[in-house]
């Protein structure tokens, strides 16, 4: 072999191995999943009705009527009927998504937040300070969540914020546990030590090498609780806790229209429709990202 | 060493296990009372208040606030709060003036008959498919199952039970909607077709999230044991097929039914959305019951009964599995 042709071999590699990098990875199966991408536009689509609901839904969602109460589907101009107080059952449903995404995101994110941060800091820490996190989170766990939920809202009273601080609450010591295991896996690796001995502080540590590896894990475990969230705050709904009347939600029409299961039950159906294929959406694409981002939990 | 004795040791191992994990399972009991007690502060309004009924005298209240501590600091409330409770003193329901105990007791039994159906059902389904889907993983059939699954979790199943109810109660009438039929929850007997049918629609309702998360741990564990170098060994020595998956069967088993263990544990603690549906006189109807009435001590009870069995569940979950499954030998 002459020193030419090596040359050559050598300038021909890179471009014959294209090293694609974790993110680049990552986009590629996701563009593959055609699952998922479905599930996504789906979600896409229900945050967009929710966001300009004032501009797509055909009617008020509060404007009652006694002479069209609860009108089957396709009633006139009710594409999707109306409820016991003859409200467009379509317009509430649009409207009803604000809600049911809010109540579905806000306490995952409040819970990320919280439990993230104390996760961390028990597995950096270590010792005491973890003994006693990790032991309160351990009494949460010892209540089913769905009890959990409602003592907490049930005592307190019913109403939107009580509901995000229960399900908050809920979602805390499952997304602790889970920073705390990688926080503490991470913590003893090689090149936390070299960090340490070159003199960073335990901040900078935690802000540049704790929490790079820390965020995968949790933020998949957290888009996992989204469709929890969902189930549950529409539980709390459908209980009287959570939100209040007339506010369209989805879980409180599923509740208010039960009365009326024997006169219309297709669109008394309805808004568990809904609330099912927003769950379901989440929980697939949860399952799309945890696949294609190739983390365990 | 013999087999004999290297049984001993095992036993020896064993017990020691199971002592620790029963201790360990002490402090989150008193955590859990303390969490329940806790509860009653979160009600907006005095505690005291909230504890008696509206049309109480001043001179109820004054006699209660004595007994009940509330003058005391909170520790000490919480301590005589605990003695009583420990005796089985949960109060008394402002909305019928029985004991909680009594009412909690009563309702319990009954959330037990449909959550055992329920987890049952769901185990005997799941297991089945499960196994089928972590055989074929990866093929149309593994996925099929699986869409099954994430349906099972997905699925707000206090929206099916209406569904359930329109179909089967409004449209095809075959079974009874709602409640518990004429006899009642004291005489109610599952072998009784009459009284039996009022159980299938909830039992249907709740097996849905422990069958598709069952489905999902055995498909897993099913999967995980055939990857298994042992797998290939059977298969090269000439094994037919349905032995393989009888081995695999074998190993998965125990882990499946640890997580039904806790399915269990769930649907007791949190059939309430169901039971509201049905109106089927359990714990959980009556925590909605207690909600709707804000009668503080009847959900105060119920929340910490429910808890308890929940931890008692967990525990004898673990214990069991360590029992049937020696490899598993947890600190």
């Amino acid at each position: 072999m002459t020193d030419a042709t090596l040359r050559v071999e050598f300038a021909a590699q890179p471009a014959a191995i294209r090293v694609r990098g974790y993110w680049g990875t990552v986009g590629r199966r996701l563009r593959y999943d055609y699952v998922t991408l479905f599930f996504l536009a789906v979600i896409l689509m229900i945050v967009f009705a929710a966001i300009a609901a004032p501009l797509i839904a055909p009617f008020d969602p509060n404007k009652t009527s006694m002479a069209f109460r609860l009108k089957p589907i396709g009633f006139r101009d009710f594409r999707l009927g109306t409820d016991e107080l003859g409200r467009d059952m379509l317009s509430r449903l649009i409207w009803g998504g604000r809600m049911s995404l809010l109540m579905g995101l806000v306490p995952v994110v409040v819970a990320t937040a919280i439990g993230g941060t104390l996760g961390v800091i028990a597995g950096f820490v270590g010792g005491k300070l973890n003994m006693l996190i990790m032991r309160t989170m351990d009494i949460f766990y010892a209540f089913p969540s769905v009890l959990l939920a409602i003592a907490i809202s049930g005592m307190m009273g019913g109403g939107m914020y009580n509901g995000l601080i229960a399900l908050s609450m809920v979602f805390i010591p499952p997304l602790c546990r889970i920073a705390e295991t990688a926080t503490t896996q991470v913590r003893h690796l090689d090149f936390v030590e070299a960090a340490r001995a070159s003199g960073a502080s335990s901040g900078s540590i935690i802000l540049h090498h704790v929490v790079g590896n820390v965020l995968a894990p949790v933020l998949i475990y957290a888009s996992s609780l989204i469709s929890v969230s969902v189930l549950l705050s529409a539980g709390l709904s459908f209980l009287g806790l959570g939100v209040e009347p007339p506010t369209p939600d989805w879980g409180l029409m599923l509740s208010t229209l039960r009365q009326a299961i024997y006169v219309q039950p297709l669109v008394c159906a309805l808004p568990g429709a809904a609330i099912f294929i927003t769950s379901l959406s989440f929980n697939l694409v949860s399952d799309g990202l945890r696949h294609a981002m190739d983390v365990r939990i | 060493m013999t087999s004999s004795c290297w049984h001993a040791e095992f036993k020896k191992l064993m017990w020691a296990y199971a002592g620790r994990r029963i201790i360990y399972a002490v402090p989150i009991a008193i955590g859990v009372t303390v969490i329940c007690f806790g509860l009653v502060f979160l009600a907006p309004g005095d505690p005291m208040v909230n504890l008696l009924p509206p049309d109480a005298s001043p001179a109820d209240a004054a006699y209660l606030r004595k007994l009940y501590g509330f003058d005391q600091p909170v520790p000490v409330q919480y301590a005589k709060w605990l003695l009583r409770a420990v005796t089985g003193d949960l109060g008394t329901s402002l909305q019928t003036g029985r004991p909680v105990i009594s009412e909690v007791g009563r309702a319990l039994s009954n959330t037990i008959v449909i959550s055992l159906g329920a987890v049952l059902l769901a185990f005997s389904l799941a297991f089945v498919l499960g196994t089928l889907a972590g055989y074929y993983a990866g093929r149309p059939a593994d996925r099929a199952l699986t869409a099954v699954s994430v349906v099972g979790v997905s699925v707000p199943n206090y929206w099916l039970g209406m569904v359930l109810i329109i179909v089967f109660s409004v449209e095809l009438g075959v079974l009874p909607a709602t409640g518990m039929g004429s006899a009642g929850s004291d005489t109610f007997s599952l072998f009784n077709w009459e009284q039996a049918k009022y159980a299938i629609l909830p039992v249907i309702t709740l097996s849905m999230v422990p069958l598709g998360i069952i489905m999902r741990n055995t498909r897993a564990a099913i999967a995980e044991v055939l990857a298994n170098d042992f797998v290939q060994t059977l298969r090269a020595k000439g094994l037919p097929e349905t032995m393989v998956i009888r081995h695999a069967v074998r190993n998965a088993f125990p882990q499946v039914l640890a997580v039904m263990g806790l399915q269990f544990g769930y649907l007791v603690g949190g059939s309430i959305l169901i039971e509201t549906i049905f109106t089927w006189p359990g714990t959980g109807f009556l925590l909605s019951k207690a909600i709707l009435t804000r009668d503080i001590p009847v959900l105060q009870g119920a929340i910490l009964v429910l808890a308890m069995c929940f931890v008692a569940t967990n525990l004898a979950v673990d214990l069991l599995q360590t029992a049937i499954d020696p490899r598993i030998r947890r600190a």
